[in-house]
Order: C-alpha cells, then sequence, then structure tokens
C-alpha cells in the first residue's frame, strides 16, 4: 500500500467494562483509499474499537493514530471530527428539526447580534448536499426523510467536516436491497474522490460486494486481516466463529407429504395502496417464504394472517377457523406464533425479564384465574432458554441486556410458546449475528417438521433457502411461486421485478 | 459492552421513499403548524364579540392579557423546560415562595409574619435570586443525579409549597415594599407594565429559541441528546442553564402576580400548574421534547384565556368555569390530535 502512512491505525488496544474485556491487545490498519470491513459477531468487540476509533471512549491502552500523528485529546471534539466521522447504528439525526439545522448543528451562521442566519445556514446546506450529490430538500423536518436519506444526510455532514475516513456502523440493518445498492453506489463514488471507508456489517454478502480488505475479529481479539478477493467465504465464516462452519447446508429436510392438510388458506385478500388479491396456501409441516422487496407488501401481508392490520377484502383460515380481521388475540386462539418484523419495536419489552417476555403470549398457562403461578413462569422459561440456547445467567435478566441474537431468541421463544400450528415470520434474522441465525433457522425447520405449518416473510436469502418454496411480491402482487432448488439470480430477479431470459 | 445492549427504536424501513412533489407542501406544513392556533382564535374572537360587544374592545383585550400575564411567563418557563425534555412542576410554587419570602424579610414586624430584616429596596433582587436558587437545586437533582424530572419537581413542588405555609402562618404578607408592587401597578404607555413584561419576554424567547445556537441546542437536546452531544454541544451546562432560568422566570412572575394584588398569601399559584402544562401541549409543545415553539406556546395560553373571557362574558356562572376549563381542554388536546395527525405519548 506504498510508504503513505495508514489513515487509520489503533494498535495494542485494551479496553475492560467491569469485568468484561471488551478490547484484548486488539488492532486494526486502515490505508487510503480502502473500503475495509471489519467484522466478527456480536460482543466480538466491534463497537467498543468504533467508539474508541471515534474518541468517543479512551482506551485503558493502546494508540490511535491517523496519517500517522496521535489521535487528538478526548474532550477536543472538534479535532476528532476533522479526521474520522462514524455513522452509527442508532441515527445522530434529531427528526424535529430541518436537515439544514441537522447539517450545521451546533456551528450555524450566525449575523450581528449572534442571530443565526438561516438563509445562508439553508444556502450552505444546499451547496454541501449538492456537492456530494445528496438530492433532499434542506428546508424539511429530518423526520420526513427515509432511513437512507438520514444516512446519506450524516455522510454528508461527517464530510463536511473535513474527515475523508468514515466508519459505518451496519449501515445496512434497515435498509431494503435497492436502498442498499443505492448506499454502495454512493461509497463507491466517494471512494473514487479519495475517501477511505470502515465497514462493520453482519452480512458477509456485502463485505464481499464492496470491500477490498476484511478484518476480523473474535472474543476480543484481532483474529485476521486479508484481501477480501483471497479469502474464501468458508474460511472467513470459520474466523469469525472459530471453527470450520458449514455454509452450504440447507435442503436436508425432506418436504412434508404432499397430502397435507391446509393449515393457512388465504384468499384473495386485498388491501388498498399495500396488497391486492394474495391467495395461497400452507400445509401442515411446510414452509412458505414471502419474498418481495421492501414496499412489496409482504411484511403486510404476513401481519394482516396474524391480526395486526385487517385487509379491505379477502380471507385468512387458520385451520378450519376464520379469526376476526384485525384482532391479534383472535389469531393467537386459532394458534398462530408470531415473530414480528422489528424486535425492538414489537417483539419484547426490554426491561422486563426473559421469563415475562418469553410467556407473554400465553398467560392462560401461567397459573387460573388470571393469577400467575411464579414456578410455572419459571419452569416454562428454563425450557425455552434451554431449548433455543439463549446465553443468559438466568430467566430474570431484563431481555434489555442480551445480545441481538439472544434477543431474537427470546421472541422465537414467545412465538414457539403456545405451540403454534401456524409459525408466522417477519424477517426473522434481522441483525443478528450468524451463529444465531443459523440456530434460529434451524430451530424453524424443526418446528415445521413437528408438523407446524411456517410463513416465512423476509428479502434475506438466506432465510429463504429453508423455504419449501418462496412466493414473490412484486408492488403487491404475488407474481411468482418458486420451489426449492433456486439460484439467488433467479430469486433476486423475481424480487426486483427483473426477468432473467427477457 | 456497547455490542450487548440494544440500540434505540428503528423506525419502520419499509416505509417506501415519497414522492419529492410533496416536499414543498410538507415544508410549508412544518411552518404552519406554529400558526395552528390563529384560526381557533379568531373563531372566539368572532364569537366573543357576538356574546358581548365589549369583548373586542381595547380594555377588555388589555384585562385578559393582564391577567394572564403572569402566567404566560410560566409557560414560557415551561417551554423551554419541555423542549429539553424535562418537567418542572416546581413553577407554581416558586412563583409563590420566591414573593413570599421577599415578604417575610421586608415586611415590617408587627403586621403579620414579616420579620422586617431588610429595607425594602431588597425585596425585588431576593425574590428573583430565590427563584435562581430552586431552578438550580432541581438542576443539581435532574441533572447531577440523573433523577427523574417528575419526581425531583414534584417533591420541590410540595416542599417549596411547604415552606411558604411555614414562614407565613398560612397566612397572606400584606403591606409589600412599593418596589415589589411596582410591576403589578404601573402602566406604561397606557398599557400596565406586567402585560409588557410578558409580551417582551416572548418576544425574548421567540428570538433565543429560534435564532440562537442556545435555543437551537435546546431544540437539539430535547429531540437526541446523543446527537447533541456528539455535535459538542455542552448538554449539561445547556440544561443548567435551562432549569435555573425557569425558576427565576417564575420568580419573576410570582413577582407580577403579588404586585397586582398587593400581597402574596401562601397559595399563590397553587394549581397554575395544570393551565400552564395545557397551555403549552395546546400550543405544541410536546412532553417528548425538541418540539414546539415559543409563539406557539403565546398562543395557547392566550387561547385559553380568551375562552375564559368569553365565558364571563356570556354570565357563565364562576363555579362552572372550572369544569368548563377542564373540559376546553381536553377538546382543546382531541383537535390538536385531528389536526397534528401525531400521537401524543
Amino acid at each position: 500500500m506504498g510508504t503513505a502512512p495508514p489513515v487509520a491505525e489503533a494498535s495494542g488496544i485494551v479496553k475492560q467494562f467491569d469485568s468484561t474485556v471488551a478490547l484484548d491487545d486488539a488492532h486494526i490498519t486502515i490505508h487510503q483509499g480502502q473500503t475495509h470491513a471489519l467484522v466478527g459477531r456480536n460482543g466480538a468487540g466491534k463497537s467498543t474499537l468504533v467508539s474508541i476509533m471515534t474518541g468517543l471512549q479512551a482506551p485503558d491502552r493502546g494508540t490511535v493514530a491517523f496519517d500517522g500523528r496521535p489521535a487528538p485529546r478526548l474532550a477536543d471534539r472538534d479535532a476528532w471530527r476533522t479526521r474520522v466521522a462514524c455513522v452509527y447504528q442508532k441515527s445522530t439525526i434529531i427528526p424535529e428539526v430541518t436537515v439544514a439545522e441537522n447539517l450545521f448543528l451546533h456551528r450555524l451562521d450566525r449575523g450581528p447580534l449572534g442571530l443565526v442566519r438561516w438563509s445562508e445556514v439553508r444556502r450552505k446546506s444546499r451547496d454541501l448536499l449538492e456537492k456530494w450529490s445528496v438530492d433532499v430538500d434542506v428546508r424539511l423536518p429530518a423526520r420526513e426523510l427515509t432511513i437512507e436519506q438520514r444516512q446519506f444526510v450524516e455522510i454528508a455532514r461527517a464530510l463536511s467536516f473535513g474527515a475523508r475516513f468514515i466508519v459505518l456502523d451496519e449501515p445496512t440493518a434497515q435498509l431494503d436491497g435497492a436502498a442498499i445498492s443505492r448506499l454502495f453506489t454512493r461509497i463507491e463514488d466517494l471512494q473514487q474522490q479519495g475517501v477511505t471507508f470502515l465497514f462493520i456489517s453482519h452480512h458477509l454478502q456485502e463485505v464481499y460486494d464492496i470491500c477490498d480488505t476484511v478484518t476480523v475479529f473474535r472474543d476480543a481479539r484481532h483474529v485476521l486481516t486479508a484481501s477480501v478477493a483471497d479469502l474464501p467465504r468458508s474460511e472467513l465464516v470459520a474466523a469469525m466463529t472459530g471453527d470450520a462452519a458449514d455454509t452450504g447446508r440447507r435442503g436436508s429436510r425432506r418436504p412434508p407429504p404432499s397430502g397435507a392438510a391446509g393449515t393457512l388458506t388465504v384468499g384473495s385478500l386485498t388491501s388498498a395502496g399495500t396488497y391486492q388479491g394474495v391467495s395461497f396456501e400452507v400445509r401442515a409441516g411446510e414452509i412458505v417464504g414471502l419474498a418481495g422487496a421492501a414496499g412489496s407488501g409482504r411484511t403486510e401481508v404476513a401481519e394482516t394472517v396474524v391480526g395486526l392490520r385487517a385487509a379491505d377484502s379477502g380471507t385468512v383460515d387458520i385451520a378450519g377457523v376464520r379469526p376476526r380481521p384485525g384482532s391479534v388475540p383472535g389469531t393467537l386462539a386459532a394458534g398462530v406464533g408470531f415473530v414480528p418484523q422489528d424486535r425492538h419495536h414489537q417483539g419484547y419489552v426490554p426491561h422486563m425479564s426473559i421469563a415475562d417476555n418469553g410467556t407473554l403470549t400465553v398467560p392462560r398457562r401461567l397459573g387460573s384465574y388470571g393469577f400467575i403461578n411464579g414456578r410455572v413462569r419459571e419452569g416454562l422459561a428454563r425450557s425455552a432458554i434451554e431449548d433455543l440456547a439463549i446465553k443468559t445467567p438466568g430467566p430474570d435478566l431484563p431481555v434489555a441486556g442480551l445480545s441481538g441474537g439472544n434477543q431474537q431468541k427470546v421472541v422465537m421463544a414467545r412465538a414457539l410458546a403456545n405451540d403454534p400450528r401456524l409459525l408466522v415470520l417477519i424477517s426473522p434474522t434481522a441483525g443478528v449475528d450468524v451463529r444465531s441465525k443459523e440456530f434460529l433457522l434451524h430451530k424453524v425447520e424443526e418446528t415445521a417438521a413437528g408438523g407446524t405449518a411456517v410463513l416465512l416473510a423476509s428479502d434475506e436469502l438466506d432465510d429463504l433457502r429453508i423455504c419449501d418454496r418462496v412466493l414473490v411480491m412484486v408492488q403487491g402482487r404475488v407474481v411468482a411461486e418458486v420451489p426449492r432448488g433456486w439460484n439467488d439470480h433467479e430469486l433476486v430477479a423475481a424480487m426486483e421485478g427483473v426477468d432473467l431470459d427477457a | 459492552m456497547p455490542d450487548t445492549v440494544a440500540t434505540g427504536t428503528p423506525k419502520d424501513s419499509t416505509e417506501p421513499s415519497k414522492p419529492a412533489v410533496s416536499a414543498e407542501r410538507r415544508i410549508a406544513f412544518a411552518r404552519l403548524r406554529d400558526l395552528a392556533l390563529i384560526p381557533p382564535i379568531i373563531v372566539i374572537a368572532i364569537v366573543g364579540q357576538l356574546v358581548n360587544s365589549v369583548f373586542l374592545q381595547t380594555d377588555n383585550i388589555i384585562n385578559v392579557l393582564q391577567t394572564m400575564s403572569e402566567i404566560a411567563v410560566l409557560v414560557l418557563a415551561e417551554t423551554m423546560v419541555l423542549i429539553v425534555k424535562k418537567m418542572d412542576l416546581s413553577l407554581e410554587s416558586t412563583m409563590g415562595l420566591a414573593p413570599g419570602v421577599a415578604a417575610w424579610l421586608t415586611v415590617p414586624t408587627g403586621t403579620g409574619h414579616g420579620l422586617g430584616l431588610l429595607p425594602g429596596g431588597w425585596a425585588v433582587p431576593v425574590t428573583l435570586a430565590v427563584g435562581l436558587a430552586i431552578g438550580a437545586v432541581n438542576a443539581l437533582f435532574i441533572i447531577n443525579f440523573g433523577l427523574n424530572g417528575f419526581i425531583v419537581t414534584l417533591g420541590m413542588l410540595i416542599v417549596l409549597r411547604g415552606i411558604l405555609t411555614g414562614i407565613s402562618g398560612g397566612q397572606t404578607f400584606f403591606h409589600l415594599p412599593g418596589s415589589m408592587l411596582y410591576l403589578g401597578t404601573t402602566e406604561w404607555l397606557g398599557m400596565p407594565a406586567s402585560v409588557w413584561v410578558c409580551l417582551i419576554l416572548f418576544a425574548i424567547g421567540i428570538v433565543v429559541l429560534g435564532f440562537t445556537s442556545f435555543g437551537r441546542s435546546l431544540y437539539a437536546i430535547g429531540g437526541n441528546v446523543d446527537a447533541a452531544k456528539a455535535a459538542g454541544i455542552r448538554t449539561d451546562r445547556v440544561l443548567w442553564t435551562v432549569m435555573t432560568v425557569a425558576g427565576g422566570l417564575a420568580a419573576l412572575s410570582g413577582l407580577m402576580l403579588s404586585g397586582r394584588l398587593a400581597s402574596v398569601a401562601s397559595a399563590q399559584g397553587n394549581g397554575y400548574i395544570f393551565t400552564v402544562f395545557a397551555a403549552a401541549v395546546i400550543g405544541g409543545i410536546s412532553l417528548n421534547g425538541g418540539k414546539g415553539s415559543m409563539f406557539g406556546a403565546f398562543t395557547g395560553i392566550l387561547l385559553l384565556y380568551l375562552i375564559q373571557n368569553v365565558l364571563t362574558l356570556g354570565g357563565v356562572p364562576a363555579q362552572w368555569i372550572g369544569a368548563l376549563n377542564g373540559g376546553i381542554i381536553l377538546i382543546a388536546l382531541a383537535l390538536s390530535r385531528v389536526t397534528g395527525g401525531k400521537i401524543q405519548e
């Protein structure tokens, strides 16, 4: 990489939180013009490294340097900002104020009397967004922006400080396929203009798509740094998990007998503006995927099935029962288990314990006359923890204290608590580390093998791989049914509404 | 480890990007929200005029403005506090205790509970100092000890009210020094001084919140405190300033009321805080912080007092005003929910 000093370098970093060692003699070197991936399972120390490299925390030991010069003092935020910027998972955009104000937060242009000159602020914001070709009206309140637009605004803000080294912390976690590809195009453009990226992701495919170098962290330590081109996927996964993982599994499950009874029958379901004339059947023991890009209506159809929303017309029959549309208690009584799209939002109550969360759907089983029998609840929770291999000291830990993968397992436990006849999952592995993902998907297969019908709405290819068949939705309609054994191109093309043969 | 902690609540990601065509409309709508209460105020003005032709006469309008001036200053203080996503319930007790302490120290002995320790000229500085000190104590508890603002200021509300009852023996201070009466009794250019003070303070508030970096930092802190910190805003310092200034403003409000009534009752300000919150929320201030404007808050309290005035002019028995007021607040909230379209949390 020539003789120029690396854009950013951290060496010998040690960081400890109470008794937990977050980083143990970790190091990373990022060279000019690279798009460098940092991967590792949850808890590998990625986030801690990011907060140290962006000056939010001081390491206990070790040094950080930019362009060969030591990093500024922690208190000197301005100096940090000219060297490195980070687009965090959690947005640092203030929703209620305008885009322009967000861009120039705390450095607004001021005229005489120290009053803010809004016209000047707006003009500079427009120039800035134009320079980096971000197409957003600067007068809009930031809450009106899509997540994608917010990220672009954050990147533009970072660049406006003069930083040419940008850390992207799981930027794709909340984006759909099309938005991700737009983000990648943007990253490539910026890369050509001399911006260096450190890219943190759970999705290995993304690493192969846009990064040239990858660094793997495991258990608070640096494991390897290699050129992406020289590193086969299985080795990358092995480096992350610490043992060789088989990425080529799947398809081992035997399809359900063709004579099995239909558990879920959806008849010409229509909801104005979101989906039209959706009909399908899911038989006992079958896993049916509902694929499609964001906005295709897949999530909405799944939410209609579980009663989170009601359709304008059409029918949903679950095991011969037709629950009242739009009634979650109704569908629960009909035997539906549900993993919602966004676990933070609909999945669990963060301050409640694993036991409480895992048994939210089955109050009747916990005791009679509305009283809760603590021992019964604990028993149920313990078996769920064991069953789903949830990593926790005990069932009383609040769910907020778990890692993303384990939180999702709790949500799964809740869905499975009433031994559902129909299991509905929406993006069940979003934001979950590789190991937990494998585990969760395996659990779904196991559940199906027990005779439960499964409806899986997702655009994640790994999720869809376990399905017996995949229904592809485009703009609210089911446009294709793809049987098991599809290849990636085929399915992605169908989801994007592209015909490969044309 | 940060890695293992769930981060915030991501917004719905499936929301398709909205067409750019409506951007202009959305911008216009965002601006109009500040003026949302203007139409109802006009409607009330028309109704008021129909009910009683006195309504729109200058004297009546000034009367309304003077009656609301003290509580409006509380609304101003609470607005700042709400925008930074804190809460201060103790303002209503502060507006009683601050002039109460001043009266206690300056009113000569022999008349009620006065101690007569200080000359009358000290009354105003003492009032303001007590207000600022109470604000600082609130700030200490809420910001430095990280306690919940609702509970801390609820405690303060009770304690301060109790102190006032204690020093006054549950009675009313009369014979206040002249300096304390000034704001409540003087007229400047034909309008009571308290009305001027109230209007000028709101004008300053609008400029500070809309056009200074300090004011904008309030919105940043209330909207997303982490982002504000990341942008280099000294959030604790700003919060301290806001809480302390709010206490000072409450003291000033109390001074205005004591001046107008030429006394400090031990129950001065009792129950005001509910009207203050209602006015702020009707005026578009969010209890979740970071949202709303000073102008909106002003229209909120103005609307409430105009309605009250219309009811009085319309001959509604005074005993029913309370019930009607509560009803009006609920209706106004429901209306702002319908027009604003957002669920209040």
